[in-house]
């Protein structure tokens, strides 16, 4: 605890001041973590559920190729995945929560209407049932990586705005305060000892006169 | 717009150039590591990676993690799923919090 400022009137008065400046910044601190909190949860939330369905359902869906690449030619059915015309993409819009920009993805799949990309001929159903397994699940695996996304960044915003209020809280605030009893008490010192000189001078002061 | 990518084995990936998007095969984590870092300049928004290969390239894929895009998101392969997901979520929730408050009666 360190108190480096000489002990005047002056320096009292300004360090009253940023103590009051502090507290009000710890205060509005701890809101803003507050909040930051409540989404933080909600989208942990979302997450939660999101994962494990999307992992559930890949894990279901991918065997389908394998099976696919057993009952028809290795050659064949790297053709038939290849040959797609479709061209996903996504569509990224930033939404605000608590001042960070968090992306908000959607999925855009090209103009291809049929979601399978090959002519039925020679390939195996296992393969289509493969791809429309995928399909289905890709929406929620774009949304996943939009909630898994926000997360990463509100923990980073998270964790610096707990460090600051911290700081604020067991330090900077202590601090000041200690600061500003050590003047006070150090003023208060010199007023007494003023006072009995005071008192002292007026005495002799009296005595000479008697 | 930007575009999705998708590194992991070959098997795992190849499904999902069906549905239109950008596969990078890749047979080991050297080779992975160099196209994440090759294509996470380019305009993807999304890089998904399978979690038998991210599981060696966590640091490679935390360099990205304070960026707005892209998102790099494990998914299981062809060989289940390690787990890796929820091992992010919950260094997430120990780096916000401070503390583990989900999974800590696991």
């Amino acid at each position: 605890m360190e108190i480096r400022v000489s002990a005047t009137r002056m320096q009292l008065l300004a360090t009253r001041k940023r103590l009051v400046m502090a507290e009000r910044g710890h205060k509005l601190l701890k809101d803003k973590l507050d909040e930051l909190m409540k989404h933080f949860l909600e989208l942990i939330r979302t997450e939660h559920g999101l994962r494990e369905e999307v992992e559930d359902a890949l894990v279901h869906a991918l065997p389908g190729f394998l099976e696919a690449r057993a009952t028809m030619s290795n050659e064949l059915m790297e053709a038939a995945l290849l040959v797609s015309r479709a061209q996903s993409k996504i569509d990224a819009a930033s939404r605000n929560i608590m001042n960070i920009k968090v992306p908000e993805l959607t999925w855009v799949i090209g103009e291809v209407q049929d979601v399978y990309p090959y002519g039925f001929y020679r390939t195996s159903a296992a393969l289509d049932d493969a791809v429309e397994g995928l399909t289905m699940i890709m929406p929620k695996l774009v949304k996943l990586a939009e909630v898994e996304k926000s997360i990463e960044l509100l923990a980073s915003e998270l964790e610096r705005t707990r460090r600051r209020v911290n700081a604020l809280e067991y330090v900077v605030i202590p601090n000041l305060k200690e600061t500003v009893r050590y003047v006070v008490m150090k003023l208060d010192e010199a007023e007494r000892g003023n006072l009995t000189r005071l008192m002292k001078v007026k005495e002799i002061v009296k005595e000479k006169r008697a | 717009m930007y575009k999705i990518g998708v590194i992991g084995d070959r098997d795992s990936v190849l499904g999902f150039k069906a549905v239109g998007l950008d596969v990078f095969p890749c047979h080991d984590k050297d080779e992975a590591k160099e196209a994440l870092h090759r294509i996470a300049k380019e305009d993807y928004a999304i890089i998904y990676i399978t979690e038998g290969l991210c599981k060696d390239m966590i640091e490679d894929i935390e360099k990205y993690k304070d960026e707005r895009v892209p998102a790099i998101i494990p998914i299981p392969g062809m060989d289940g799923s390690y787990g890796i997901g929820l091992t992010n979520l919950k260094k997430s929730v120990e780096r916000a919090v401070g503390a583990d408050i989900l999974f800590g009666d696991e």
